[in-house]
């Protein structure tokens, strides 16, 4: 197996595994944030935000989570050194828009500033929320006491201009990524063929637009409004 | 003349075959595993009798000049592969396809050969099929036929507009197949230069590492010779750059018989010289004879202007346009096979009317067909030649018609060989085009792929184990010889001299010279005349290359043109030799068309009397004319008659 | 139509003696070339010039001249067959091109093709990647009559597109990460789509992708220059189909 897992399609597949499991993942975070917007009480995000800190399947899934984005990062890492001493000297003239997307042959970069947003993000809230409980505030809502998640969100899209910037920035990044990845996963995994070329690609693009402009839309909204 | 012996097997002619392969020898696996054999070139007959070869467990060396044995030009054939299957179930038969072969080589080759490739033909479509090749099909999933020229009969085989890819990736996959089970070591990138004889028998040859410069010596117990023709002697011809005739005059040096040199095919539709820029010419299928009409201008005005640019084609009106061909033959009208279509178009541009700047172009024109069966239906019958058409020429077919002119295509001439397709030099055997043996003075269209795949699949893995099994007490063959010393030398030493001519003109320079020689003398029509003109031409020439041909670069390193210094010099001495025998073979036959010989109309005219044999020259040693001897050829089986296309 | 001439161009092309030298770009002017001439011609003239000025001519490789060999591999002003599509470089012809223009012409660059002499490069490693699997595993004779087992004329016509790969690299040469996944995936889908090949299909993707990765070529990322440049079009739909076998061979393991 191990044989497997550094194989040229071995490797593909790890980034394409992972990275579907990614998609899953960041869907259902956007349809989460997306109640930042529908409620501006805060009630309905800060009830999502609860039930997903306290389902228990979302508490086994988070670990694998971590390790999915770890295993994304790492291969990456290795496919792209190993595709880089592919070609030890490179050519002086390129034309290489003509033949293929920007996205597609950028995707380490992409990736590289998607992370970058990443970690800026977990430092912002995942990690007061995870590990440092004490610096939020707690609502009642129906009679029960949970974490008020949504002011700590709010109030930095609130009070910061650059902030809603580098977030609808990170969404935009993120669904240039997504729009290679998602239909690149499939035809990686060999579920694709000549019929579904075009349409995996339509559907990637879509795919794309819904992620970058749901991500980009909630600082946008705080941006506007407030 | 026991030397020219053809060991034809006796027996009514469809019995030949088999009786003969139950009276050959057979050499025992054990001594296949420490019997060589060398194979140079590897195209549709080197790479199907390397395989075949290998798989039978005797150890094969091939070669080929190209960077991969999958470059061979067999790859550039288009048409398809003629095989008496009878799918069609049009009444074709084994005898069917042998007659007309014979008779489309206008009674030129053995019957005997002939037969068997007709009687072997079904085989090799069951071995292509099985490696892979992806025949074109029918809805039902049976493989589909098209016909071809000069036949009643629907028989020839296609995958799209590349048969001949996929037959020779179908014989390199096969190789490959034994290249990884170590039966067979395949050396790129190496040119033979010279066949080494021990003791009157092909024991080795020398080649040159195409990379390295390196000059080295391969021992075997028996050589194939499957390096192709010669047709690049003309310098623009659809051969592919590289391809050469110098295995093979290496062969005819040291014993081996040519025959036939002067039947030379010419194939009428391809894309015409444009200036002289030109390296090469493409051939554009016979098929596209079927839907276009061929033409030139009645009058030499609409020529003028044609030429200066002030009309085109469209601009002509129907009654002022010449369709030669209709109106020449008018039964087989733009259909008459290959050599005749040829020289009628030079005819017509002889007589100022070529179509071109040049004056050496007809019109192949499609408008008629597309106003009767619509653009759809030409569309799907030729869209991919129409394409490359556009890309070369940068005109569209669909609007205006093709510019087509004749152009060298194929040698049915070669090295002559027996029944069993070995030479006259004893374990020294030639295949395919190499050899002069099936097609006669002309060949038939989707022939050629058919005659290679016969030979090294079926043919040749059978007949050269009658003459291994009297070689299995000789030890491998030892390289460090005098007589590979010898060899050596004398390869070296011709290149260390040609590479210090240092004169002042490149190769090309004297290799077009030698083309428009050929071309013009040597060429469509002949006479004796002419081809004397043509003989003291080459002789002056290949005396100027000698002394003042400039070749660049280094002797061992990469040398593009050293080598083709090589082949060009050898080009000299195979044109000399076409003119011979063109001079020689006072007849109109096939391919060949002597002026002397032809009816009142100026159509070809063979002379069966005087000619009904197989020239075979025999190399006497350099400036001495060669000596001609005669292989009568006996038809037991068909009446010779005179082909009319009226 | 008619053919024009291009006054002058500048060819800027690589030089480099042997494998184990240095190599550089040299730039030489040419003139005079017609539009109707194909590109390689072009490479002729400028050579009969380097060889009548005393210099070396420029090493490249070419045979049929007719876009079927695949010897040709030249990689200008930064696309593999030059500036247009579905052509190979002896089918690309100099209107192309505009006067004054200099032309950048480069071998082909991966680890897996070293460079031999100037612009020719060794591409053995694709016959070393056919001969460890792309192949159908029977000998000569004794094979079933031609008709005996029916082939959908849909998958003749797939496996046809597939198997029109000429081989030239132009795949690796476009290809950011020197895959050469779509020359393999040509194969594996060529013997595949027929039930002659499709008998050993597992065994044929494991090994020729095993081989592929020893020899030193990127693996694939999916962004289908390869296919866009492919002189026969060949489309990476064949690399998905590569993905599938190759995983379920993996995984019935």
């Amino acid at each position: 197996m191990s044989n497997f897992l550094f194989a040229s399609i071995g490797k593909k597949f790890i980034m394409s595994i992972s990275g579907i499991f990614l998609f899953l993942f960041i869907s259902v975070h956007l349809t989460v944030n997306l109640l930042l917007i529908f409620d501006d009480s805060g009630e309905l995000f800060n009830l999502g935000a609860h039930f997903m800190a306290t389902n228990l399947i979302i508490k086994i899934v988070e670990p694998i989570l971590g390790l999915g984005f770890v295993v994304h990062i790492l291969w990456s890492l290795v496919l792209s050194y190993q595709n880089f001493m592919a070609r030890p000297i490179g050519y002086l003239t390129k034309s290489r828009s003509v033949s293929s997307t920007w996205a597609s042959r950028n995707m380490l970069i992409l990736g590289s500033l998607v992370l970058v947003f990443l970690v800026i993000h977990i430092i912002n809230f995942f990690w007061d929320i995870k590990f440092n409980p004490g610096k939020l505030n707690t609502v009642y809502i129906n009679g029960g006491e949970i974490e008020d998640t949504y002011t700590l969100v709010a109030s930095l899209f609130k009070a910061s201009v650059i902030y809603d910037i580098l977030y609808i920035i990170g969404g935009i990044l993120l669904g240039i990524h997504l729009s290679h990845g998602f239909w690149s996963s499939f035809q990686t995994l060999g579920l694709n063929n000549r019929n579904w070329m075009k349409r995996l690609q339509r559907i990637s693009y879509i795919y794309a637009v819904i992620i970058a402009t749901g991500f980009a839309i909630i600082p946008l909204y705080f941006l506007i409004k407030f | 003349m026991s030397i020219l012996e053809s060991k034809i097997p006796e027996g009514p002619l469809e019995e030949k075959w088999s009786r003969h392969k139950s009276n050959i020898k057979v050499v025992s696996p054990a001594n296949k595993r420490k019997l060589d054999i060398i194979v140079v070139g590897t195209g549709l007959g080197g790479a199907s009798a390397a395989a075949s070869l290998g798989e039978l467990g005797y150890n094969v060396k091939a070669f080929c000049y190209q960077d991969s044995p999958r470059r061979a030009h067999s790859i550039a054939a288009q048409g398809g592969i003629n095989a008496a299957k009878n799918y069609q179930n049009d009444n074709d038969s084994v005898f069917r396809l042998f007659y007309d072969t014979i008779k489309g080589g206008d009674y030129r080759a053995r019957e005997a050969n002939v037969y068997r490739l007709a009687e072997v033909s079904p085989n090799i479509i069951d071995q292509c099929v099985a490696q892979g090749v992806p025949f074109g099909r029918e809805y039902g999933g049976t493989l589909a036929n098209r016909s071809f020229g000069g036949v009643l009969v629907s028989r020839t085989f296609y995958a799209r507009g590349q048969t001949g890819q996929q037959l020779l990736i179908g014989a390199y996959q096969a190789m490959n197949r034994q290249i990884s089970k170590g039966n067979v070591t395949m050396y790129s990138r190496h040119e033979m230069l010279d066949i080494v004889k021990i003791d009157g028998k092909a024991r080795g040859i020398i080649a040159r590492d195409l990379v390295t410069g390196e000059i080295k010596r391969f021992g075997a117990h028996a050589v194939v010779v499957a390096t192709g023709g010669y047709g690049n002697v003309f310098f623009l011809s659809t051969n592919a750059m590289g391809s050469n005739g110098s295995a093979a005059w290496q062969c005819y040096k040291k014993g081996a018989f040519m025959s036939n040199p002067c039947f030379v095919q010419i194939h009428p539709t391809c894309i015409p010289v444009h200036g002289t820029q030109q390296s090469k010419l493409t051939l554009m299928s016979e098929s596209l004879r079927n839907d276009g009409r061929v033409w030139v201008p009645k009058k030499k005005e609409d020529v003028e202007k044609l030429r200066k640019g002030e009309i085109k084609a469209n601009d002509i009106p129907d009654e002022d346009r010449d369709f030669y061909l209709e109106r020449r033959y008018p039964s087989y009208g733009n259909l008459v096979p290959r050599d005749v279509a040829s020289r009628a178009a030079k005819e017509r541009c002889d007589a100022g009317f070529g179509v071109n700047a040049e004056g050496k172009a007809v019109f192949l024109d499609f408008k008629y067909s597309i106003e009767r069966l619509g653009k759809d239906v030409i569309e799907a019958r030729y869209g991919n030649l129409f394409q490359m058409y556009e890309k070369i020429t940068d005109a569209d077919p669909y609007k205006e018609p093709m510019m087509i002119y004749p152009a060298i295509h194929y040698t049915m001439g070669g090295t002559w060989v027996d029944y069993n397709l070995m030479t006259t030099v004893p374990g020294l055997y030639s295949i395919g085009e190499a050899n002069f043996s099936d097609h006669g003075a002309n060949r038939l269209g989707a022939s050629a792929l058919m005659q290679g795949l016969a030979d090294g699949y079926f043919i040749l893995p059978y007949t050269i184990g009658d003459y291994l099994a009297d070689e299995i007490m000789t030890p491998r063959i030892d390289t460090s010889s005098s007589e590979f010393e010898e060899a050596e030398k004398a390869v070296t030493g011709r290149i260390e001299k040609l590479f210090n001519i240092k004169g002042s003109k490149t190769v090309d320079h004297f290799h077009k010279k030698l083309g428009n020689i050929m071309w013009d003398y040597v060429g469509m029509s002949r006479n004796a005349e002419d081809l004397q003109k043509a003989v003291k031409q080459i002789r002056e020439l290949r005396e100027e290359f000698w002394a003042d041909v400039r070749i660049p670069g280094e002797l061992n390193n990469l040398n593009p043109e050293l080598e083709k210094a090589g082949r060009v010099a050898d080009f000299f001495d195979i044109g000399e030799l076409i003119a011979l025998d063109a001079l020689n073979r006072n007849e109109s036959c096939g391919g060949h068309f002597r002026e002397e010989s032809a009816t009142e109309e100026g159509e070809a005219k063979r002379d069966d009397e005087n000619f009904t044999y197989v020239s075979c020259w025999e190399y006497k040693k350099e400036g001495q004319d060669p000596e001609l001897h005669k292989e009568e050829l006996v038809f037991e089986n068909v009446k010779l008659t005179q082909r009319s296309y009226k | 139509m008619a053919d024009k001439i291009l006054k002058k161009l500048n060819i800027k092309v690589w030089r480099q003696n042997s494998a184990s030298e240095k190599g550089r770009f040299e730039t030489y002017p040419i003139e005079n070339i017609s539009t109707g001439a194909s590109f390689l011609e072009m490479m002729d003239i400028l050579n009969e010039e380097l060889i009548n000025e005393g210099k070396d001519p420029v090493a490249f490789d070419h045979d049929c001249r007719e876009g079927i060999c695949g010897t040709c591999s030249l990689y200008i002003n930064g696309r593999p067959h030059g500036p247009d599509t579905e052509v190979t470089t002896c089918q690309l012809h100099m209107r192309k091109f505009k006067d004054g223009q200099t032309i950048t012409i480069e071998p082909w660059r991966a680890a897996a093709f070293p460079v031999i002499k100037d612009l020719v490069v060794e591409r053995s490693a694709f016959d070393k990647i056919l001969q460890a699997g792309g192949f159908v595993s029977v000998n000569t004779g004794g094979v079933p009559d031609g008709n005996a087992i029916p082939v959908s004329y849909d998958d003749a016509e797939e496996s046809m597109d597939a198997a029109a790969c000429i081989g030239c690299g132009a795949c690796v040469a476009a290809c950011k990460n020197s895959s050469a996944m779509l020359f393999v995936s040509a194969k594996v889908s060529h013997l595949a789509k027929l039930p002659q090949g499709k008998v050993e299909a597992k065994r044929r993707a494991r090994s020729m992708i095993a081989k592929m990765d020893e020899l030193g070529f990127g693996g694939c990322t999916n962004t289908g220059a390869c296919e866009v440049e492919c002189p026969k079009s060949i489309s990476i739909s064949n690399i998905a189909r590569l993905n599938r076998e190759y995983l379920v061979a993996r995984f019935s393991e």
